[in-house]
């Protein structure tokens, strides 16, 4: 049985990011409050193993991992405490798109 | 209603919650017991060995659900996801394990008791 | 034998050096501790660790403590081109002072009187522990992981710590491979301190972001 690559975002500092929206069950490390965000890179991070299938004891084949920065306005609307304090999280390749 | 909502209970930010537990005027912190030290030092010894991996072990958290965040300690639900995890790389089997956890239990009712003198 | 949550231990001073072990032989067993005990003597029956090696990891565990920590942030506030080499890559530069930090993947995230950052892991509890020593048990609680990435600064006061209005909060979530450590602001006044006396106003807090360094005596 072949496997498709995934798609994963090719992406360098300052290029604005969405997160992807999607809902699968398992080991999943995109916070469930980031998907649908959009942000900006702050650093390619280089290249680390995919922890959704590492967690399951499979090799994880190597994605590029980015520190991606958001506005606490994007994350959460009217409930920021300050709309331009910032949340950075290290997002995988995989789980990021074009805005 | 969107029906691919599937936020796990261990995803919590943003969740609501209320003020940090405290004691003493201060956010809640304990010293480690031996037995804590020992549960890190395994996962740590486990996973650079390789026998499996940090997301190994967040997994089978995880996958317990959110009544062991509520029942277990931090250090129970750590010794349980290395037990899991090395029961899946056949380490030694359920049997085994609960077989040794009869004879370590028959040794005496405190930690102290039921560890081997010298381990 | 029961099975069940112990509460934290009793009221105690907290210090940032390292603390012996509780002396909780004398508790009843739980579950979970005959787990670990079984568990234990197996992988060493079955020849995939030692009990030296156990023994040896606790002590390389033990011996790391915010300490560590605040010896690096004083080099890094005494250094301008050690600080510079400690924000392009925190794991190096620790290195260089000697700290096995093994595998440690660390960025170091500068205060300012601009910015603040606190840092935190929403999916689980990761941290800096090799160059900080174990992890405190509200940095793993549910209201911390939970409120801090949306209400950081309702948080921070419950630390005690109100922030200037025109001061901006980043929080990072580890949500991956990475641990961050904060170098926290170097307070004023201190001009004339040695790099030791540097290193004691230096908290294992205000490397997690949830407080400041500490003002000179």
């Amino acid at each position: 049985m072949g496997r498709r690559p995934l798609p994963v975002l090719d992406a360098a500092p300052g290029a604005a990011v969405r997160v992807r929206v999607l809902q699968p069950p398992g080991h999943i490390r995109t916070p469930h409050y980031l998907r649908g965000k959009t942000g900006v890179i702050e650093r390619r991070l280089g290249p680390f193993g995919n922890p959704e299938q590492l967690a399951y004891g499979l090799p994880g084949a190597p994605l590029p991992l980015y520190r991606v920065r958001f506005t606490m306005a994007e994350v959460w609307g009217n409930r920021a405490e300050r709309p331009d304090d910032t949340l950075d999280a290290e997002i995988y390749g995989h789980w990021l798109e074009a805005p | 209603m969107d029906p691919l909502n599937n936020k796990r209970w261990h995803d919590m930010g943003g969740d609501a919650a209320g003020p940090l537990p405290m004691e003493d005027g201060r956010p809640v912190e304990h010293d480690f017991a031996l037995w804590e030290k020992r549960v890190d030092a395994l996962m740590v010894l486990m996973t650079s060995k390789g026998h499996f991996t940090v997301d190994g072990l967040r997994r089978a958290i995880e996958d317990m659900g959110p009544q062991a965040f509520e029942s277990m300690s931090y250090y129970d639900r750590w010794i349980a996801a290395v037990n899991q995890n090395m029961i899946e790389t056949g380490a030694y089997t359920l049997t085994e394990l609960g077989e040794r956890m009869e004879q370590v239990a028959r040794r005496g009712p405190t930690y102290g008791q039921a560890s081997l003198a010298g381990a | 034998m029961a099975i069940g949550w112990k509460p934290p231990d009793m009221p105690h001073d907290h210090h940032d050096h390292t603390h012996p072990n509780r002396a909780d032989n004398d508790m009843p067993l739980t579950y979970w501790q005959c787990m670990e005990i079984a568990l234990r003597e197996l992988l060493v029956e079955k020849g995939i660790t030692t009990q030296q090696e156990i023994a040896a990891q606790i002590d390389a565990m033990d011996a790391r403590s915010p300490a560590d920590g605040a010896r690096v942030v004083a080099r890094a506030w005494s250094d301008p081109a050690f600080r510079t080499r400690l924000l392009q890559d925190a794991s190096a530069a620790s290195r260089e002072m000697g700290f096995d930090i093994g595998a440690l993947r660390l960025i170091a995230v500068e205060n300012t009187a601009q910015v603040h950052n606190v840092i935190v892991c929403t999916l689980c509890s990761c941290y800096p522990r090799n160059l900080l020593g174990l992890s405190p048990d509200w940095y793993k609680s549910r209201e911390y992981r939970s409120r801090v990435v949306i209400e950081p600064r309702r948080v921070l006061a419950e630390f005690g710590l109100t922030l200037p209005d025109t001061t901006t909060i980043r929080v990072h979530d580890s949500t991956a491979d990475m641990r961050y450590v904060v170098l926290p602001a170097r307070p004023a006044g201190t001009d004339d301190l040695t790099e030791a006396q540097l290193a004691a106003l230096v908290t294992r807090d205000s490397m997690i972001g949830t407080a400041l360094a500490r003002p000179p005596a």
